[in-house]
């Protein structure tokens, strides 16, 4: 009970107080921040879900938002190397630089996949660290969630009790969140599909589904309509059971594909808000799992 | 890995004893072959998989680890290594020909080049120009520092080599060397950053073929505030023209600037600025015609050149996504006094013996540009040049030096295709009459390449 009133007195003082300023690069990591902050925390996400991550401009509203954060949360692994270097430089601001407890890179808290053996521009787009889009892995949040709670408990050392609790209550929501989604996506294990970009891998590791390859020939390299014929071509040796493309991504190519070949076309959230039902990260699995499953029937 | 060799032996096993056999085995010996390639794929498929399964169970982070340790961090002596990149540059023009090339009724930059360099810029047919060498890296956690070569021939200029602190806080950032002046909106940017293949015309008339360089620091500051607000002031050597060495303390070159910039909504972003910079210049020389010789003299300026800049940048992309089609319009607006004195000389430096000259100068300039890239690897622009060349007094001007009142003008459309985010080609034509009774419609194809880990452009 003790414990209840206390928690409910850093709450209204957070509220009363000034909250902590979170600048968020993706809108997944604002969305955790909100789990794990509650209403001690005021989240500004850099991106929405319509949005290419890989690119985005450091434009002026930005570096205003990186001057004022008290904790920025990137997913790092290059995703951001286009623009982020320049807000942390332009914004002046010492809390959120590289080894700060202000500055959280995710993907420095988990296993990436597709770690390129040799890296050369002739091969696109690729990430040297890794792929990044690593959140589709649902487990992979819980140690995401883990390091942001002690990094908001360093930054804001009046709300830990608060951050702990809100963990602890997300990691065991989550838990049970992960069971369901497991449960849910057996039946699409080993179902072969195409994506536009290579945004899904983790998703297709986790639920066991097979990626047979992406639309683009090379990391961010737009497909050709020769590239695209072969794709279709592939159909009668390998079928693909659907293609699938994230919100912030163009519909042509996918279309173009998904017709030929008579399979449907499915648009994933990819994050938080790419769709009406993916409100937040729970919702971002709910709809994911709801689309695929929709789509196999 | 594995697999691929296995194939390619197998390929290449399967290729001899095919030359070798008469034709009527080859069929049976064929299907034979099949069927036993058929039976090891499957059973190299199969440890493949169980392999690959047991890697992913190893890699898994176990339920509920505390693991809050960084997995991932690059490791040995390379990681240390600056960021290098190269940018090849080069062009093929045609221009019409004219002997000295220069915008007029402006004073030009270019004599006071001691060495008199010849740019690529100015040269006709098959070019090249700069190839720009950058280095840049964290220096510790407190500072970090950048070097920019510009290689051509036989020369290596120092563009610009500075250290900046990394968050010093308070929105306080400090940058000390050379460096590119923060003044206007272009002038920060490198030739390879560009929209068109040259710089507008006013860049042209104000700084010469450079962007304006500071030997000196700078300070900024960043407003706490959701609307960006950016106050800098510069302190220089003030050596580049319009300014010119003057071996002396202090400092020479002022300049300060102010931005505000913000979104509106989630397709549209602005970022408008107003910036002011001061220089001094002794003995900043220029040839005029003059009434009294009835020839070439060379004048010499001294005194102060005050410049006013204006510059406005809007963005569209559609939702704030620039990948697929974006539109980029800017604007800047300069205005130049010069206050000082003239003296003459002739060609061979011997002083006219008239006395100084009073000169103070008015002068004014704008450019317009929009570039609308409409798929993601096409852009189009249109860019309009106009300078006045404004009025410039020389009180009673006892050499009878002859200026020029004269508009220059230009019109330029160019249309360029990327094939990723490191090569471009362009097209470029324009009507340049920025030279008085010119009219000089001029065709550009350029490239640029960029080799090795760029870094990011601001916006």
């Amino acid at each position: 009970m003790r414990k209840f009133l206390l928690c409910c007195l850093f709450l209204l003082s957070g509220s009363a107080l000034a909250q902590v300023h979170v600048l968020a690069t993706v809108p997944e990591w604002g969305a955790l921040a909100r789990e794990i902050g509650g209403a001690r925390v005021q989240v500004f996400e850099a991106t929405h879900a319509r949005q290419d991550p890989h690119r985005i401009e450091a434009r002026p509203s930005l570096i205003a938002r990186a001057r004022s954060a008290q904790l920025l949360v990137a997913t790092g692994a290059d995703l951001e190397i286009g623009w982020l270097p320049i807000l942390l430089r332009e914004s002046g601001n010492r809390h959120i630089q590289p080894g700060q407890p202000g500055y959280l890179e995710a993907a420095r808290y988990v296993q990436l996949r597709d770690v390129p053996q040799v890296v050369d521009r002739s091969m696109g787009d690729v990430h040297p660290d890794g792929d990044p889009h690593f959140h589709l892995d649902p487990r992979n949040i819980p140690p995401v969630a883990q390091v942001l709670a002690e990094r908001l408990a360093q930054v804001d050392p009046q709300g830990a009790p608060v951050y702990r609790a809100n963990l602890a209550g997300f990691l065991s929501r989550w838990d049970a969140a992960l069971k369901r989604w497991e449960r849910e996506g057996g039946g699409l294990r080993g179902i072969p599909v195409l994506q536009m970009h290579r945004s899904f891998s983790y998703l297709f590791h986790w639920l066991g589904m097979k990626g047979l390859g992406e639309l683009e020939p090379k990391p961010g390299i737009e497909p050709s309509s020769g590239h695209l014929a072969r794709i279709v071509q592939r159909q009668a040796s390998e079928p693909a059971r659907m293609v699938l493309r994230a919100a912030y991504q163009s519909d042509s190519a996918g279309r173009w594909v998904a017709e030929r070949a008579g399979i449907p076309l499915v648009v994933l959230p990819y994050t938080v808000g790419g769709t009406a039902e993916a409100r937040d990260l729970f919702g971002l699995f709910d709809d994911t799992l709801a689309r695929l499953r929709g789509a196999l029937q | 890995m594995q697999k691929k060799m296995l194939w390619v032996a197998l390929a290449w096993a399967f290729a001899q004893p095919a030359t070798a056999t008469p034709s009527g085995d080859v069929n049976t010996q064929l299907a034979e072959m099949q069927a036993q390639i058929a039976q090891m794929k499957a059973a190299y498929e199969a440890r493949i998989a169980a392999l690959e399964g047991k890697l992913a169970e190893a890699a898994k982070p176990g339920p509920g680890a505390a693991a809050v340790v960084p997995t991932n961090a690059r490791s040995g002596a390379a990681a240390f290594n600056p960021e290098v990149s190269l940018i090849l540059q080069g062009a093929y023009k045609e221009r019409k020909k004219v002997a000295e090339r220069q915008i007029s009724g402006f004073w030009s930059p270019g004599h006071d080049h001691a060495d008199d360099h010849d740019h690529g810029h100015d040269k006709r047919g098959f070019s090249l120009d700069h190839t720009e060498l950058v280095f840049s890296a964290n220096i510790d956690d407190t500072f970090r520092g950048q070097a920019t070569l510009a290689l051509l021939d036989d020369q290596v200029e120092l563009e610009e080599a500075w250290f900046q602190t990394l968050g010093l806080g308070h929105g306080v950032g400090l940058k000390a060397g050379r460096f590119f002046s923060g003044i206007g909106y272009l002038n920060e940017q490198h030739p390879h950053q560009w929209d068109f293949y040259d710089q507008p015309l006013m860049y042209k008339a104000l700084f010469g073929e450079h962007s304006y360089a500071q030997d000196g620091v700078q300070a900024k500051w960043v407003a706490p505030t959701d609307l960006f607000v950016e106050l800098g002031a510069e302190f220089g050597r003030g050596q580049n023209f319009p300014g010119t060495e003057r071996n002396s303390n202090g400092a020479n070159s002022r300049a300060l600037f102010a931005r505000v910039g913000d979104d509106w909504g989630t397709s549209h972003s602005w970022r408008a600025g107003l910036s002011y910079l001061r220089t001094e210049a002794r003995d900043r020389q220029a040839h005029m015609e003059s009434g009294l010789t009835g020839d070439h003299v060379v004048a010499g300026f001294d005194g102060r050149s005050r410049v006013w800049l204006a510059d406005f940048v809007y963005k569209w992309a559609p939702e704030g996504n620039p990948k697929y089609r974006n539109f980029k319009f800017q604007a800047e607006y300069f205005r130049r006094r010069e206050d000082g004195r003239l003296s003459t000389a002739d060609e061979d430096g011997v002083d006219l013996g008239v006395g100084n000259t009073p000169y103070a100068s008015r002068q004014s300039g704008f450019y317009l540009q929009g570039v609308y890239q409409f798929t993601p690897n096409w852009r189009a622009g249109l860019r309009y040049d106009r300078l006045n060349s404004g009025r410039q007094d020389l009180g009673n001007n006892p050499a009878d030096l002859e200026t020029v009142d004269y508009r220059p003008r230009r019109s330029s459309v160019m249309v360029d295709y990327s094939w990723s985010e490191y090569s471009r080609l362009r097209l470029q034509l324009a009507r340049d009459r920025s030279m008085q009774g010119v009219t000089d419609n001029q065709v550009t194809l350029q490239y640029i390449m960029s080799l090795g880990s760029h870094g990011a452009h601001k916006f």
